[in-house]
This record gives structure tokens, sequence and C-alpha cells, in this order.
């Protein structure tokens, strides 16, 4: 073994119990770390792929990023044009020729298409009323494109496809109207027109939003009751590469000059949240690690103090101020090396038994329901608590190795003499 | 016929060390000195005349405030921390009052460390040779004995045997006797007087015994840091 190995594991084997303890304080960040790694990226990798799994990838719909550019200025955009008092026009809204376009994109490789009309509906059941989002669909492009035919608890897509007056309700709604498969509501939309519909299916996504606040009705149907007719408003699309929807919806977008929102766009917010959970998640593993950095500077210190002697006579004996440094940070390196390794143990024990938890949710199922937690097992987790453990504790050992090394030799002697 | 002047192995030119303060503390007093190659020579001196000072600053432990040291004919003056740490490791040894013998090591381990430290032999010879010094030095069945099981004498002879290991050409010693009874005292002395005639080594200590004074080729009598 080198010398200066052996001079500093030497002092580190005289104080047992301490390096210990520093090694137990540098394993517990590293555990923790991989443990609480696991646990966020594992979930926020089941929530993007719930919601990839979920949601269209990229929703076209009859919006606009940017105001109309009024005529005069379109026609004189260098000139000091002001328009003011715009009233806006009462447009039919829609995604004019919509129809069209949706058959043009499902023409692009990879991609499925499916055309929608969005609107507000009123439900009558009895003495129940609620207020619901409809969306009109083409039953079989839904159930390419989403998860709806999945999610189906009673009923099925097929038969909203086989009436005319067929609906999809969400449980939650179903439970809150008290209607059930085969129940006959009254549904009154903005427009006025009021149509009497049937419960053919009734799914849970296990997101309540959904189950409580949307039903699904066949295009028709809603082009009727909204008194709009060949009219869409909303084009769904999937990729077969998710990655790649915020690239797909610009070119989308600069084509039709439609709003296309990609997946990633419309979930920014949630995004925003992982990004504030992974600062409070290594935020607390940084304290734990500057608790046990601490621990190694104190350690080191304290060796550094009852040494001193040993390090006078070393320096006498020809060894340069580099080599005390070294000693030193060996001891920093030999605690952040062993407490990493003893904190791989720790956070695999860990990620082993946060996965070999269960858990039981009454009522449960749908896409974002899950009994178990979801945990990311990442080789990377490993070595970035390794790689920081053992940079924390080199710079803990640091400053007390750079004091034994500039300690004076004349002075240490004198003192002992 | 004339007598050929060795090169000295050490020498001293106007040596000055001030402590720097409100009020500056000469321990040392523009000291002039020589030492040839096998030459034993005694520093004495009322306590506080500033041997220990001279000690320091001949062993390149300490720097001057003015004048200069040479070994082996060079300056030391121009050279850095490491550099005189180098020359320490190769050229000097040093024995104080305490042994400053590493606890946890052997004997052996501690005579070891210079030689592991310099690195220029192989292991099995370095332990070779480190067990011929012990046995030198009269310690050869302690060889694998820790400093604590050791008797106030014979960890003073493994001192001297670790100052030993890298064959420096001078040996410096501060007070070395100053913990050992008459009997052991004569000991170190005899092996100084030996190492000088035999192996030309140079042999500069500090005492305060008169009697172990005189056995020396040459005394230098220090006064308020001053050569007198
Ligand atoms: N760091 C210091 N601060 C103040 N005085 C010192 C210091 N070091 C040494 N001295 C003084 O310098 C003088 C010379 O010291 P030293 O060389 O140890 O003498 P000696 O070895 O001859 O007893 C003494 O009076 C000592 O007290
Ligand atoms: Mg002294």
């Amino acid at each position: 073994m080198p010398l200066l190995l052996t001079v500093a594991l030497t002092h580190l084997a005289g104080r047992r119990r301490q390096t210990l303890v520093s090694v137990l304080g540098v394993a517990l960040g590293v555990g923790f770390f991989i443990a609480m790694s696991a646990l966020m990226q594992g979930f926020q990798q089941f929530f993007i792929s719930s919601v990839i799994d979920v949601s269209p990838h990229i929703t076209l719909s009859d919006e606009h990023r940017e105001p109309t550019r009024q005529p005069a200025l379109v026609a004189y955009p260098l000139g000091a044009v002001s328009v003011e008092g715009v009233k806006p026009r009462d447009e039919r809204r829609g995604v004019k020729r919509g129809l069209a376009i949706a058959a043009e994109i499902a023409r692009l490789p990879g991609v499925q298409v499916a055309p929608s009309l969005q609107g507000q509906l009123f439900l009558r059941y009895g003495s129940a009323e609620r207020n619901a989002t409809m969306i009109g669909i083409d039953p079989a492009a839904e159930a390419r494109l989403t998860r709806l035919e999945r999610d189906m608890v009673a009923g099925s897509l097929h038969a909203l496809e086989t009436r005319s007056d067929g609906i999809a309700l969400g449980v939650a709604l179903a439970k809150r109207l008290g209607a059930s498969l085969g129940d006959r509501l009254t549904a009154v939309a903005p427009s006025g027109v009021m149509r009497s519909v049937t419960v053919s299916a009734i799914y849970r996504t296990g997101i309540t939003a959904f189950d409580d606040g949307t039903v699904y009705m066949p295009l028709k149907q809603a082009q009727i009751l909204q008194d709009r007719h060949n009219v869409v408003n909303r084009i769904r699309v999937r990729l077969s590469e998710p990655t790649e929807a915020p690239a797909v919806a610009a070119r989308l977008e600069a084509r039709y000059g439609y709003k296309a929102e990609s997946w990633q766009e419309a979930n920014q917010g949630i995004f925003n949240v992982f990004v504030i959970q992974n600062a409070i998640m290594y935020s607390t593993v940084g304290a734990i690690t500057i608790v046990a950095a601490f621990g190694i500077f104190n350690i080191i210190s304290t060796v550094v103090f009852e040494k001193t002697r040993d390090i006078g006579i070393l320096k006498s004996l020809g060894f340069a101020e580099a080599d005390i440094t070294r000693i030193f940070l060996m001891e920093g390196l030999a605690v952040g090396v062993i407490g990493a390794l003893a904190g791989w143990l720790v956070g695999y024990a860990l990620v082993a038994g946060l996965s070999s938890l269960r858990f039981s949710f009454g009522g449960g199922g749908g896409a974002m329901s899950s009994d178990r937690l979801r945990l990311a097992w990442s080789l990377y987790h490993y070595l970035a608590g390794g790689a920081f453990s053992v940079v924390s504790a080199m710079v803990a050992a640091w400053l007390p190795a750079r004091r034994a090394a500039r300690l004076n030799p004349v002075d240490i002697i004198r003192g002992v003499s | 016929m004339t007598v050929p002047v060795p090169t000295p192995v050490l020498e001293a030119r106007g040596l000055s060390r001030v402590l720097p303060g409100p009020v500056p503390v000469t321990l040392v007093n523009g000291v002039d000195v020589a030492v040839a190659p096998g030459e034993f020579v005694a520093i004495t001196g009322p306590s506080g005349s500033g041997k220990s000072s001279l000690l320091y600053l001949l062993g390149l432990l300490d720097r001057p405030t003015s004048g200069t040291v040479l070994l082996e004919g060079r300056d030391t003056a121009p050279l850095d921390g490491d550099e005189l740490a180098r020359l320490r490791l190769e050229k000097l040894g040093f024995v104080f009052q305490f042994h400053f013998l590493l606890p946890e090591f052997t004997v052996l381990d501690n005579v070891l460390v210079p030689m592991r430290k310099r690195a220029a032999l192989p292991r099995a010879a370095m332990t070779e040779h480190a067990l011929d010094l012990l046995d030198r030095l009269g310690l050869a069945d302690q060889a694998r004995k820790r400093p604590d099981q050791l008797s106030g004498g014979q960890r003073q002879r493994a001192a001297i045997a670790r100052a030993l290991a890298n064959a420096p050409r001078v040996l410096l010693a501060d007070e070395p006797t100053g913990n050992l009874d008459t009997r052991n005292a004569q000991t170190v002395f005899d092996i100084f007087r030996s190492l000088a005639a035999d192996t030309g080594t140079a042999v500069v200590t500090v005492t305060h015994d008169e009697h172990l004074a005189a056995q020396t080729d040459r005394r230098l009598h220090l006064v308020d840091g001053r050569c007198v």
C-alpha cells in the first residue's frame, strides 16, 4: 500500500467510532438520494407515460395564438397605421374544412387522427341536473386514438356507434345523476336544441375532472345538438413517436393557421411542478449531505489536531506540503468512498423495500391509478450519488488538509521539546 | 606539503533569524560556521541562547532572515519549500529530545517511512537496510514492537535509526540525550562518534552536557544567538 495511504488509514483506524459515524452519514445521504431519485423519477415517468397514453399528443383547435390581423395593418405593414375600436365579428366558430384537414393529417406516416366537436351540455335525469363538456366523436377513430375503450366499465364505444342517440358518461357523473346503462336523459345545448339521449356506455379514467364532467356522443349527434352541421372544432392527433409532438405541432400550426398544442405544452404546468418537486428533493438530500460533510470535516479536523506532532515530524523528514495535503484528502476520500458504497446498499435496499409496498385505494382503476409506488431503477442515480458524496467528502477534507499542510514544523517541534 | 581543505558539507554564512513583531526577537545573530564531512560538532550555550533556532536553520526547517545555508556547497536560499523538503529527505537527518516516532507504526515501519517516501530502493531492499540499521543500533529484536513498548533509550536509538534511514550527509540532533540517563546518553554519543568516523556523516548536536560535549571534534558556543 502506498505510504501516504497507509498513514491516512492509520489515522482513521485510530478513530474508529467517529469514522463509522461519518461513513454512516455519507451512506444515509447517498441511500436517500438513490431512493428519492427512484421515487421521483419513477412517479414522473409514470405520470408522463399516463399522459401520453390517455391524452392526444397534439390537439389542433379552432383557436389562434394571435388575434386576427386587421386588414389595414396587413395592407400597410410599414405604415403608421393604428386601428382602434375593432368589434370582433360574430364568426361561425370551428375549424374550417376541419374534416378535410383531419383526412389530410391522417395521411402523414405514423399518425392517428380523430376529429371532434367540443361544446357544453346540460343534462337532466329526473330531478338531477348537471353541466358537462360534450365531446362529439367518431367512436371508431376514438378507440384507436385514446384509452377510452379500455376505460369502459359498462357498455362500449361500439354501443355508442350503433345507436344514434347514445351517450357515454363518466362514472362519477352517472352516479351524481343517478343514471345507469340504458337510462334516457334529456340533453340541452346552449344553442337551445333539446334531445333525448340514452346512456350506452359508462367509463372510468381515474381522473375525476373527466369522470365527473365529460360526456361522449357520436359526432353527428353533437353537431345536431349544437346546431353546427359538419363542423368540428378539435382535431386530436396521436403520434407513434410522442417526443416529436412539439415539432409536428409547430408544422401543423404553420400549415393550417390554427393553434396546435402538443401534450408537452398542454402539461407545462405539471412539468413546472416536477421541477419544483425535484428542487425540494435535491435540497433535502443536499441537507443530509451537508451534515455528512460536516461529519467528515469534523473527524479530519480532529485528526489534524491530534496528529500535529506526526505532521511536524513528517515534514522534518522531508514530506512536502502536497504530501501532507494528500494524506488528509485521502482520509476524506476513504470516508466518502466507503460511505458511497454503503450508501449504494442502503439505496438499493430502500428502493427494493419501497417497490414491494402495495396500497389499496378504494375505487381504483383507470389510467392514473396504481396500487404501488412507481420506482425508476437507474444506474445514473448510483453514479450521481456516489460522485456527489465523494466530491463533497473531498471538499470537506480540503480545509483541514490545507491547514495541516501549512503547519510549521518548527513551531510543533519547539512545542514538544 | 599542504593539507587539502575538504569542501564543507554544511556551511552557514552570516546566518541571522529575527522573529518579526512589535518587539523583534533575535534568535540567531550572524553565525558563520562550516562543518566538514565526518566532523562531529557540538553546539553548546546557556538555555535560550538560540541553539535550537540555529539547528532548525542549518536543517532547512526554518528560513533565515539574512545570511544563507550551503549544503554540499549549494546555496539553499533560492530554493522553494518542496526543494528544501527534498533536501531534508535525501541529505539530512534529525533527532530531537523527544523521539517523535509514529505511535501506530512498528519500529521497523518508522524506519521505513523516510525510505518509502524517497522510494529509491525496492521494498525488500528497504526492509533489509532498515533491519541492518536497527541491528547496528542494538534494536534487532525490537523491530516489530511499537514505540510504546520500548524503553526511553531504545526509542531514541530507533529515532536515530530513522534519521539515518536515507544515509544523510549531515545528522542534526537537538539535545538528543536530554531525556536519557547517563548510560543511554553515552551510548547515543558513541553511536554519533562512530557514525562520523566510519561513514563520513557529519554530526551536529546540541547538548547541555559538558562531559559529552568534550567528546566531540569541535564545540560551537552560543550566547545570545552569537558564536563566541
Ligand atoms: N516563537 C517564539 N516567540 C518568542 N520567543 C521565542 C520564540 N521561539 C524562541 N524564542 C526565544 O528565542 C530564544 C532562543 O530560543 P532557542 O533557540 O530555543 O534557545 P535554546 O535552544 O538555546 O534554548 C529563547 O529565548 C526563546 O525563548
Ligand atoms: Mg533548545
